[in-house]
């Protein structure tokens, strides 16, 4: 009986008029028994609406002004004080990203495993280790500056280069690998260890096969926050990366990130209009990291996951 | 013949006692069913047989289980025991991977990497849980687009991949349409001329239907333990005989 209904009512399904459609008028009265309701649904609509216009505000207005000062000459391969390019900056800042991801993603990735995997439930261990974590998230960025300067820069004469400002950074983004990963890895079911286990596989096996791949999605998710927080990244750079213009050659040598290159045109009050044209070239660059982040976490996880 | 025999039996969590005393031997190439009320221990025991408990934290075993003749917690490799001892869980669980690859995971685990063996394990793992039929176009499709039916013959046939001495089914087929039930039982007793099978139910019908052995247990002890006929025709204790008439439970 109920398959049949079904069918008629796909086949001619502009002719019915179905009765269980709430049409406007039906809705309106539904409010009106339940004002409430309808407050509470304009207060959340208006919220997205605001939430949403405030980011297409900014866009819109970063593109405005910094289309037109898009030239050929901003992206002229060497930098000099004419042309204020930011050739330098963007190759500067996707090598330090993967620098930085180098050293942040094993650590996180790692610690994340022992806490989510290894280590027993509700030991002391782990909830310090929690703790500090989501300490570590909440630190402004300055002070980690201020850290990589003490240490990376001074105390192991790295002077301001990539490394130091890699390393700086990676300790930064560990704590948001970490918590996001160890979510990532929690959400897998447990039915999928036991399947494993149960068919003779090993701890190593279960988590290289089956739960890694199941939690790939999740773990992107945190690498692709952590890449906007070192794309994004100035004071913790400034101090450790340092601000010279050219291409960082080597670990040891001084570079300056797009984000920084921004800020010190914007500083020097000379190149405001180059700087509004950088600020669309981040603007890109940061949504081409996160599409291309987007698309590996969809091929890996159609491959394996 | 004997294939697993335990002895003298008990198992806590932390301060809980969960099985008392049980004492239980199973015969090979037969179908050995549990069943009692919810919380009696009977998949306990159950996952007790290929070491699962020991993913649980308390988990404290006194006794001795042992499988042809050999303690299973004493010098057994964990992983070799669960290779002899397959085991198919109350929920379907296949990995979110292809067909292919969930029949394919067990005999990777132990080492089989020729394309050509894994294909006639997973051709004959599939025809073996009655379901290659319904299958062999989707191999490479993802697992959980199945059916739950489907989804739970799978299942049985990664168990099978591994060719395991033992299969424990833990309500395996609680969660089904009485059609894919039906399929699954079949499946058993076809399974039992080269598999020796145990399993917990609550479908007193089912361990009527196909087993030959019945184990009843109440509160973690096992009350009675006899072939199905006698159990269900004939128990011994008053217990058993309440149970199955339905007055608990």
């Amino acid at each position: 009986m109920a398959d049949k209904s079904i069918k008629t009512d796909m086949n001619d399904e502009k002719e019915i008029r179905a009765i269980n459609k709430v049409s406007f008028k039906q809705r309106m009265i539904s409010y009106k028994r339940k004002p409430l309701s309808l407050l509470m649904l304009i207060i959340v609509a208006a919220a997205a609406a605001i939430s949403a216009a405030a980011l297409i505000f900014i866009m819109v207005y970063v593109l405005i002004r910094g289309i037109p000062n898009l030239t050929p000459d901003l992206f002229a391969l060497n930098y000099n004080s004419d042309n204020v390019s930011c050739m330098p900056s963007i190759i500067n800042t996707v090598v330090l990203t993967l620098f930085t991801l180098i050293i942040a993603v094993p650590f996180g990735v790692g610690a994340a495993i022992y806490l989510a995997e290894y280590a027993k439930k509700g030991n002391r261990l782990v909830k310090i280790i929690r703790t500090m974590a989501e300490t570590l998230a909440g630190i402004p960025s300055i002070v980690y500056g201020l850290f990589g300067m003490l240490f990376f820069v001074y105390a192991l004469n790295w002077g301001y280069s990539l490394l130091a400002g890699a390393f700086t950074l990676a300790i930064m983004v560990l704590p948001t690998i970490m918590r996001t990963t160890e979510e990532a890895l929690i959400t897998v079911p447990d039915s999928y260890r036991e399947g494993s286990y149960g068919l003779g596989a090993g701890k190593l096996r279960t988590i290289i096969r089956i739960i890694l791949p199941s939690a790939m999605p999740g773990i992107l998710a945190g690498v692709i926050l952590a890449v906007g927080r070192i794309v994004g990244e100035t004071a913790a750079l400034i101090y450790t990366y340092g601000s010279a213009t050219g291409y960082a050659a080597n670990p040891l040598s001084s570079g300056r990130s797009l984000a920084v290159h921004m800020y010190v045109l914007t500083n020097e009050g000379l190149h405001t209009n180059q700087a509004w044209g950088t600020a669309v070239v981040l603007l890109v660059l940061v949504f081409g990291i996160n599409t291309l982040s987007a698309f590996i976490a969809k091929k890996l996880g159609n491959k394996k996951g | 013949m004997e294939k697993f025999a335990i002895d003298n039996m008990n198992l806590y969590y932390g301060k809980f006692h969960a099985l008392k005393n049980v004492n239980l031997h199973m015969e090979q190439n037969k179908i050995t069913a549990f069943i009692g009320p919810s919380g009696c221990g009977k998949s306990t025991l159950l996952k007790s047989l290929n070491r699962m408990n020991d993913l649980v934290e308390g988990c404290k075993i006194t006794g001795e289980i042992k499988l042809d003749g050999e303690d299973i917690y004493g010098n057994m490799d964990v992983n070799i025991l669960r290779k002899r001892v397959g085991m198919v869980f109350q929920k379907a669980n296949p990995f979110p991977m292809s067909v292919y690859d969930n029949i394919a995971f067990g005999p990777r685990t132990h080492g089989i990497k020729n394309k050509k063996e894994l294909d006639r394990i997973v051709e004959e793992s599939l025809r073996d849980a009655a379901i290659w039929d319904e299958l062999k176009d989707r191999l490479k499709k993802s697992a959980l687009g199945l059916s739950g039916g489907q989804q739970q013959r799978l299942c049985i046939a990664r168990a099978l991949a591994i060719k395991p001495e033992v299969l424990l089914m833990d309500e395996a087929t609680s969660a089904l349409d009485p059609i894919s039930t039906g399929k699954i039982e079949e499946l058993c007793l076809k399974l039992k001329d080269n598999y020796t099978i145990i399993m917990v139910t609550h479908n007193m019908q089912q361990a009527l239907r196909i087993s030959d052995n019945t184990a009843f247990f109440l509160l973690g002890e096992m009350v009675e333990y006899n072939s199905t006929d006698a159990i269900f025709s004939a128990p011994q204790d008053k217990r058993t005989e309440e149970y199955i008439t339905g007055r608990f439970g």
